[in-house]
């Protein structure tokens, strides 16, 4: 017994370098948004005036009327659809429930070019029209599709998902009895659900309009495509086109706020989620039965979105890439390996690293690792055009030193060693997507209750044996979830790829991106299909975890 | 260390001033007592009394700060050594069952017979499915089986390796009230067939009653009193000891001989010597059986509230001092509130502390 070591001190030794490396990885995971507000706090007022007198005011008007049109769009669509297909019954309500979840699968960009190609003047449609009527260019209105409506349109399309995903949970989540109560004092159906239902779940649809607002404010794609001036197309704008880092932190620090202001909205109304849910997970299916015309109702409001969010645009993109694109090459080859195996790395690298936060706070609740976990997550909030300028910034200086202390002290001639590499880019994608994989692998070590760790070594293991035979097993799916979506992620990311990618580094979002720029709409098909085909995986996934979730329940 | 199948049943294991806790602050202080073989023992306490924490330094999960933990002589834990729980041979059944939810019923059990012969293990593995009344559940999972299936699942997997002691942790606190009447007696059956030494933590005195030959009852990480059920309830030793098992009223009275006590129901003689000094103010511990209803005493209370319990009455009355104590009555002696009715006391040993 002379060999036996204190578990205690073994524990405190483990915890200790968990516990630096976790403080380690929020520390540098939280530079990019510390370089942004350093340039937002240093920047001198020539520049605040210079963006105040001309673009500020385009960009601001564009990014809050793109907010607002999305967020009702999303809501109209959302909360309805989740409210028929959880409270409601009819044939063929299964397939919905997981159906609307589909248009999550296609990255807004890529809708947007679809629905250009198919709209604008040269597009079947139009084309149609002037066939049939006789009628030339100028003779017919027709809407635009490349303006905020349409951006407004596309936006809600991909995004409302979230709405319908969190007012769902929520819908379900209520208890029947509430329900039931409200009937019993008078309420008619409809009354309980404007009285109470949607009350009740308030807190939910926040959290997921909240959601659906950032993904808006980061989008880049589609803004760009459509010429509509925002945030987003503005910073890279100043960036690029004028190279003017600190103007485009100062635009990225205006964002951060709203950003922020998002979160803390989001904040304050999940502070209430506590005090809103009823703790029964409802699993019955007492759902009011639909029939006759209000059946055709429904599939009105819960087709339309799936048709137009996915099978119309997955239709085309169909048609496109088998029949009238290019036929991808070599190249195309080239491209799709590029995309695969940068996403396959940083989602190793991602979950790797949420891997060590998890168990960083499992075995030690202490503040720093708590603030760790916290910093390391808020990179979901940030648009990729911040993350990509935090990146550059800082890399690029440190590349910059590099170089010249190598010229100063030897010989060697070094390129840019982090600013020029996938370093760079792996290091964004950290960032922005730390937060999804964290999320996934905690939940997964949460149901690991402590308890079986000390069921296993009251049974004779040792602590490496209980990682092996308790955790992995139990844990493998979370990894593997967590992984599936980083890449998913990664692979329709396009700003922070389009800025910090190395020269002459293509990936598949870049290269749909850029053929739709040069209005080669139709030959950027098989990449966007691809991503969009790839993409299904989480959705898959997601639809499968809803519609088990009610028999998992307690 | 290896593992090794251990056959050798527990002599005793001896607490000796163990305190338990994280830099500054104690959870468990200066705890001693003492489990003989075969012994089912309880810590039995309200919540946060440090219960748990004793019984996760005896599983090796806490180190110590003061005092030693000894089985059959050999120290296993000391505030220099903390022989790893995997090297203890001390089974653990936990509150919230812990069944590892990608493993068969089966394979559960077996977890800990790693080092047994497949044969012996499997074997094993069936006497004990046998034991808990879960034959023929070895391939279904653990999400299948209801709570109180889980709980003896966990038990049976607890008790395969043999360990020399068990520990239980509020093995009965998720399950309802039913169930737990039916599992106690079955768990205690089980061990003392197997001859099983074990220790329970519970805060349901009910529980440690039905289960264990000795109950040590804690409260604020120090251990008041180890005894039988019996003694901790008929003769606690201190006020909390009193107060926290069974019901029971603090009747103030004064001494008035080495055997006597004067209160509001009249000269109390015991059938010990008390040993307090005469003209002494004590509380005198009052249990609700202690006070019988009787017509002819010279002593009366009013009725203030009532419960009928089938068998018996229970009333809340009001004596002439204003102090309110229990009283049993027959059920026959259906008497309304605000009546007065005459009472007399039947006391065996006087409980009192000094006021």
């Amino acid at each position: 017994m002379v060999d036996s070591t204190s578990p205690s001190a073994a524990r405190r030794l483990k915890c200790n370098w968990l516990k630096i490396a976790a403080v380690s990885i929020a520390a540098i995971l939280a530079l990019p948004i510390l370089v942004v507000l350093v340039n937002v706090l240093i920047g001198n007022g020539d520049v605040w005036r210079h963006l105040y007198e001309t673009v500020l005011a385009d960009y601001i008007q564009n990014s809050l009327l793109l907010m607002l049109g999305v967020g009702i769009g999303a809501f109209a669509i959302g909360v309805p659809c989740a409210w028929l297909t959880s409270m409601c019954d009819f044939p063929g309500r299964k397939l919905l429930s997981w159906a609307l979840l589909l248009p999550m699968a296609m990255p807004a960009y890529i809708i947007a070019y679809t629905y250009t190609g198919i709209f604008d003047f040269a597009g079947p449609v139009q084309t149609f029209i002037r066939s049939v009527t006789g009628w030339s260019y100028g003779e017919y209105w027709f809407f635009e599709v490349r303006s905020l409506g349409g951006a407004i349109v596309m936006l809600t399309l991909v995004l409302y998902p979230y709405v319908y995903l969190m007012s769902r949970a929520a819908f379900l989540e209520q208890s029947e009895n509430t329900l039931e109560v409200s009937r019993t004092l008078g309420y008619s159906s409809r009354a309980a659900f404007f009285k109470l239902a949607l009350p009740l779940a308030r807190p939910a649809i926040v959290t997921g309009l909240t959601l659906v607002l950032m993904e808006t404010l980061a989008d880049y794609g589609t803004v760009q495509f459509f010429g509509v001036n925002t945030f987003t197309t503005g910073i890279l704008r100043t960036f690029y086109g004028f190279g003017d880092v600190m103007a485009a932190s100062q635009l990225a620090g205006i964002l951060l706020l709203f950003v922020i202001v998002l979160i803390l909205l989001e904040k304050h109304s999940r502070r209430r989620i506590r005090y809103h849910a009823s703790g029964l997970r409802k699993a019955s299916n007492r759902r009011i039965q639909l029939t006759g015309s209000r059946v055709f109702f429904t599939y009105l409001v819960c087709w339309l979105p799936i048709l137009f969010g996915f099978l119309i645009p997955v239709g085309i993109l169909l048609y496109w890439a088998l029949f009238k694109a290019e036929v991808p090459d070599s190249k195309f080859v080239q491209l799709a390996w590029n995309s695969l195996y940068l996403a396959a790395l940083a989602a190793m690298i991602v979950v790797g690293l949420a891997l060590v936060l998890s168990y960083a706070i499992r075995l030690n609740r202490g503040v720093s690792v708590r603030a760790s976990i916290g910093i390391a997550g808020m990179g979901y909030a940030l648009p990729g055009t911040i993350i990509a300028i935090g990146t550059i910034v800082p890399l690029a200086w440190l590349d910059h030193r590099i170089i010249d202390f190598m010229k100063q002290y030897t010989d060697q001639r070094v390129g840019l060693i982090f600013s020029g590499t996938l370093v760079a880019l792996l290091f964004a994608y950290t960032v922005r997507f730390m937060a999804v994989s964290l999320g996934a692998v905690q939940n997964g070590l949460g149901k690991i209750k402590p308890s079986m760790d000390m069921a296993g070594r009251s049974l004779g293991m040792t602590p490496a044996k209980v990682l092996a035979r308790i955790h992995v097993p139990l844990l493998k799916g979370s990894v593997l979830t967590a992984m599936l979506i980083v890449f998913v992620d990664v692979l329709k990311e396009l700003p922070a790829t389009l800025v910090l990618r190395p020269f002459n580094f293509n990936t598949l979002a870049v290269r749909a991106f850029e053929l739709a720029s040069d209005e080669r709409l139709i030959d950027a098909a098989p990449a966007s299909l691809m991503i969009v085909l790839v993409g299904l995986a989480p959705v898959i996934l997601l639809s499968r975890s809803i519609s088990s979730r009610a028999e998992f329940s307690k | 260390m290896t593992s090794l199948p251990s056959h050798k049943k527990l002599k005793e294991m001896t607490l000796t001033n163990v305190t338990v806790g994280y830099d500054g602050g104690a959870i468990v202080k200066e705890a001693s007592f003492q489990l003989l073989e075969g012994q089912i023992g309880c810590l039995l306490g309200p919540s946060g009394c440090g219960k748990s924490t004793l019984l996760r330094a005896i599983a090796g999960f806490e180190p110590l700060m003061t005092g030693e933990i000894k089985i059959d002589g050999d120290i296993i834990s000391s505030p220099s050594i903390t022989i790893n729980p995997e090297e203890r041979h001390i089974g653990m059944v936990f509150q919230d069952i812990a069944l590892f939810p990608h493993l068969t019923i089966a394979q559960n059990i077996a977890f800990g017979l790693t080092a047994w012969p497949k044969k012996a293990a499997n074997e094993r593995v069936d006497y004990l499915l046998e034991l808990v009344g879960l034959s023929g559940f070895q391939a279904r999972y653990p999400h299948s089986l209801s709570g109180g299936q889980q709980q003896r699942v966990a038990l049976a997997r607890a008790m395969a390796p043999k360990p020399k002691l068990l520990l239980m942790d509020e093995p009965f606190s998720g399950l309802d009230a039913k169930l737990r009447e039916e599992l106690v007696p079955d768990i205690r059956e089980i061990l003392q067939h197997e001859k099983m030494s074990a220790l329970l933590v519970t805060h349901d005195q009910m529980e440690a009653f039905a289960m264990a030959d000795q109950v040590s009852v804690m409260d604020g990480g120090e251990i008041h009193q180890t005894g039988s059920p019996y003694e901790v309830y008929h003769e606690p030793e201190t006020r909390f000891v009193a107060s926290f098992i069974g019901h029971g009223d603090f009747l103030p009275a004064t001494v008035c001989g080495p055997d006597c006590v004067h209160s509001d129901l009249g000269n109390i003689h015991g059938d010990l010597d008390h040993g307090f000094a005469d003209n002494t103010d004590v509380d005198l511990l009052i249990r609700p059986d202690d006070i019988l209803h009787d017509d002819d005493s010279e002593f009366v209370g009013e009725i203030v509230s009532k419960w009928f319990r089938g068998s018996h009455f229970l009333y809340r009355v009001k004596l002439s001092s204003g102090k309110v104590v229990y009283c049993f009555a027959s059920s026959h002696h259906d008497h309304h509130l605000g009546q007065e009715i005459g009472l007399t006391v039947h006391l065996d040993h006087l409980v009192m502390f000094p006021r």
